[in-house]
């Protein structure tokens, strides 16, 4: 079973906010696919080499060449907070150690 | 099927003397129920013809989009575009799964994280088609960011299967594959990551294509599982399915993955399966093992339609691949992990949501993911998350990469001995809307038979094969990688034989 802890970890690091009740039902949930999923650890894979990617590709290159790209405006129309021709953020706030 | 079954077609009819000399030329006029029983193939070859006219053919299908009890979209142009007749599709109408981006018109995968949101460019599959004639019809109804089996994690409500709307549709491309069966559009895209386009094709009596990983370029299609994501089509038959895909596939140099096909795509023609071997893969069929069991009906319709293959003249045997029942694991591990970071992008700066007000950035990341994702999605992360974390990586995700490289070496192995695997594309039949919603788990479970191929990276089809207690079964037949007119050609032949009719499913 995830604790609970495990669980508050796991979202901050995905910097994903969970109401009370998700954090509960999340630790349940994640446990019972886990659980499922762990079968593949009893696999013998010794010397088995990891695939990340069905087609076989090495190094595609493309010639180091400026293009054009979409207009400034037209990116940040779909801003939604756009600031003097950037995105706009809130602070980062004050920083977390050494205060 | 008897004509009377359908309903009148949805116009203004004005009473006419019966008398009266009638125009030959409005003699020659198809009505517009005729106009929506054309497959997409014939659709073009009249267009081209000039038999028909393109703007009709597009309000006869953007009246039945739009006004649909289905929830199959979640965007109807509002008129026709610009055709051009001369054109290969001659301007027959498409419906586009909203993941795909579509330059002004909305593009919201499903996520209220996406509400609103019109990208300022088009995908290329959708600008591959539009350029050879297709026209955008709307945008269909899916599963958020495609993760789901029934349609019922969208954020615009569940999409209903027109063979029963008591039932999902399948998913994740639930809206696309509704669309299709019920005729609201002739033909329309999808995607597939686990089984999203196979599955739904299966569960709504139609036929999905799911290619070679790389041969449908990925550029402009909302990301999820970037190794495992493909496009593909739905249609009403195999033929239609060829004919759109050989305009969608082709390298694209803005998705440095994505491949050429060694030939185009041709439309089928063969009629029997002459000296084809075909592999029945004994895990994916078997009751125990992973605890899956193939519903009854499922597998009469199944061992039906291999009896149909070996009318055709194909050899069918059992084959191995042993690997198999271990790839749902590997698929949970990997598309998660994989969506955990292509997901980082939604964080309420450059478009979609934000949930503002007094507060820091990392809160306002939080909290506009916390408001923008829904459960599966946020389930999803969470996981995928989890597998990548330090501690768990080498145990999990890594663990997942080499039972992805077994079950390839399976594959590789049973394409020596047979030149194409089935099985039964999903091991149940549509199911009620809400049956498997409380238990991911369960929900899972449907990719069963469509996640190994998916993580091989080979292309297969899912044709209807029937009816189970009156609704629609699928056959899933796979290929080796870039084997797509092999493969399409024997789904055809077995087509043929079948004659599944799915005009029930349009009334």
């Amino acid at each position: 079973m995830l604790e609970r802890a495990q669980v508050l970890h796991v979202a901050r690091l995905a910097r994903l906010g969970l109401t009370e009740e998700e954090v509960e039902r999340m630790g349940e949930e994640l446990s019972n696919v886990l659980d499922h999923v762990d079968r593949i650890r009893e696999l013998d894979l010794e010397g088995v080499a990891p695939t990340s990617h069905a087609v076989e590709l090495a190094g595609v290159m493309r010639a180091d060449e400026p293009e054009p790209c979409l207009d400034r405006d037209v990116i940040l129309a779909a801003a939604p907070e756009p600031v003097d021709g950037g995105f706009g953020v809130p602070s980062p706030g004050p920083a977390d150690d050494d205060s | 099927m008897a004509a009377s079954a359908c309903p009148a077609p949805d116009r203004p009819t004005t009473t006419r003397d019966p008398f009266a000399p009638i125009h030959a030329a409005r003699l020659a006029e198809p009505a517009v129920s005729e106009l929506i029983e054309l497959t997409a193939a014939e659709a073009a070859a009249k267009l081209r013809a000039r038999e028909i006219d393109a703007g009709e053919l597009f309000e006869a299908y953007r009246e039945r989009a739009a006004g649909n009890d289905l929830n199959a979209f979640t965007w109807v142009a509002d008129s026709a575009p610009e055709t051009a007749p001369d054109s290969p599709l001659g301007g027959v109408p498409l419906a586009v799964k909203d993941l795909f981006c579509t330059e002004g018109v909305p593009s919201q995968a499903g996520s209220r994280i996406l509400e609103g949101y019109r990208p300022p460019y088009t995908a290329t599959v959708v600008a591959n088609v539009t350029r050879a004639g297709a026209t955008l019809l709307g945008k269909t109804n899916q599963d958020e960011f495609a993760m789901g089996s029934s349609n019922e994690n969208s954020a615009y409500g569940p999409v209903l299967n027109p063979w029963d709307r008591a039932r999902v549709p399948g998913g994740s491309s639930g809206g696309s594959a509704a669309a299709v069966a019920a005729g609201l559009a002739p033909w329309a895209f999808g995607t597939d990551t686990g089984g999203s386009i196979r599955q739904p094709a299966a569960l709504c009596g139609i036929v999905g294509i799911k290619p070679t990983y790389g041969v449908c370029s990925r550029w402009g299609m909302i990301a999820f599982a970037s190794s495992l994501d493909q496009a593909g089509p739905f249609s009403r038959n195999v033929t239609d399915g060829a004919l759109l895909l050989s305009h969608m596939v082709g390298h694209d140099r803005r998705d440095s993955t994505s491949i050429s096909l060694p030939e185009p795509v041709t439309l089928p023609t063969a009629q029997d399966l002459k000296g084809i071997r075909i592999g029945v893969p004994e895990e994916l069929l078997g009751g125990d093992g992973d605890g899956m069991g193939v519903e009854p009906g499922v597998r009469e319709s199944f061992e039906a339609t291999l009896r149909v293959a070996e009318g055709l003249g194909a050899t069918v045997a059992t084959c191995r691949l042993p690997h198999a029942p271990h790839a749902l694991s590997a698929y949970y591990l990997i598309a998660p992990a994989e969506a955990s970071a292509n997901l980082a992008r939604y964080d309420g700066v450059r478009y979609g949501l934000r949930v503002g007000g007094d507060q820091t950035l990392e809160t306002m990341y939080s909290r506009t993911r916390e408001e923008g994702f829904g459960p599966e999605v946020k389930r999803r992360i969470m996981l995928g998350t989890y597998a990548l974390s330090s501690g768990y990586y080498d145990a999990y995700y890594g663990t997942a990469l080499k039972v992805r490289t077994k079950i390839s070496e399976d594959f590789r192995a049973a394409f020596g001995e047979f030149d194409f695997i089935v099985t039964p594309t999903s091991p149940w039949t549509a199911f009620e809307l809400g049956a498997k919603t409380d238990d991911p788990l369960a929900m899972y479970l449907n990719d069963f038979c469509t996640v190994p191929m998916s993580l091989a990276g080979i292309p297969a089809i899912s044709i209807p094969s029937g009816l189970s207690e009156g609704l629609p079964v699928g056959f899933q037949l796979a290929g080796p990688a870039l084997s797509e007119n092999r493969l399409i050609d024997a789904a055809y032949a077995l087509e043929q034989a079948i004659g599944f009719d799915g005009r029930r499913a349009r009334v």
